[in-house]
């Protein structure tokens, strides 16, 4: 095998690079520096509970995903008549909240962090995205209670669809639809944004305080 | 037989009035908690930071 040959060759098998799955081999190990996919140390200035939020945040997200599982197993009726069900109603509930309180105090740490530094702009904004999707789930599933308080809160939601002409598309009166977005659609993006956000801070590294940033 | 009162809308929350802002009273203690542990996080130290400038990190 000549050198041209080996160059344009790769992995064990000597597959060619026109390969998708060596392109795609090659661009997955690629996306972090090698031994930051799940790194067992960190920089000194992440010893500080400031940094505890995003990682709280994910953990969240677990109970959420788990919680709705159950609750999707269980039909949309389960909640109201099933005293399990009313647990892990609850549970979905408060994770929930736990999920944005943690999300919002992790995004006020790093937007006084400006942690935007470092060619990190686009994890910020993913992280921000990460955050606008989450409330339109949020309210998905303000819509999916199936009760008279579901009921409401989408006649008050209808008119400001409306008036941006997504209503048609996305109709807040109908429960099916609503449903479906809440417990598929909305989750599998927040999934994937989420994804997305966390191999860009661990491709970049976590921001450093101002005054140890390189450079200074 | 529920009473009117426990399903009247005037009967269902309190709420602060500032202005022409409104906030609900549970809304605005979450939001004061969620404050008092964000400067709690950023005040209070982290077990074994006392260590840390022995050990140090791997990523500037």
């Amino acid at each position: 095998m000549n050198a041209q040959l080996r160059a344009a060759t790769a992995g064990a098998a000597g597959h060619p690079t026109t390969s998708w799955t060596t392109w795609l081999r090659g661009w997955v190990s690629r996306l972090v520096p090698p031994g930051q996919a799940l790194p067992d140390r960190q920089p000194t200035y992440v010893v500080s509970w400031i940094y505890v939020f995003g990682v709280l945040t994910l953990a969240a997200l677990v109970v959420v995903l788990a919680s709705g599982a159950v609750l999707a197993a269980g039909g949309v009726a389960w909640w109201h008549v099933s005293g399990l069900g009313h647990f892990v109603n609850s549970l979905h509930l408060w994770s929930v909240e736990l999920l944005f309180a943690f999300m919002v105090i992790h995004l006020w740490g790093k937007f006084w962090m400006a942690a935007w530094r470092g060619q990190r702009v686009l994890t910020w904004v993913i992280g921000v995205l990460a955050f606008v999707v989450s409330i339109g789930t949020a309210f998905t599933g303000y819509l999916s209670q199936s009760n008279f308080d579901a009921q409401w809160i989408s006649t008050q939601a209808k008119d400001g669809l409306n008036s941006v002409g997504i209503g048609a598309w996305f109709n807040v009166l109908n429960p099916g639809q609503m449903l479906l977005w809440h417990v598929l659609l909305l989750p599998v993006a927040v999934g994937v944004v989420t994804v997305w956000h966390v191999v860009l801070v661990r491709r970049h590294g976590v921001v450093p305080p101002f005054d140890v940033e390189p450079g200074d | 037989m529920t009473s009117p009162s426990l399903i009247s809308a005037a009967s269902s929350g309190h709420y602060v009035h500032v202005g022409v802002f409104t906030i609900s009273v549970t809304n605005l203690l979450i939001i004061v908690a969620m404050i008092v542990v964000f400067v709690l996080a950023l005040v209070l130290p982290f077990p074994g930071s006392a260590d840390v400038d022995a050990h140090g990190g791997d990523r500037p």
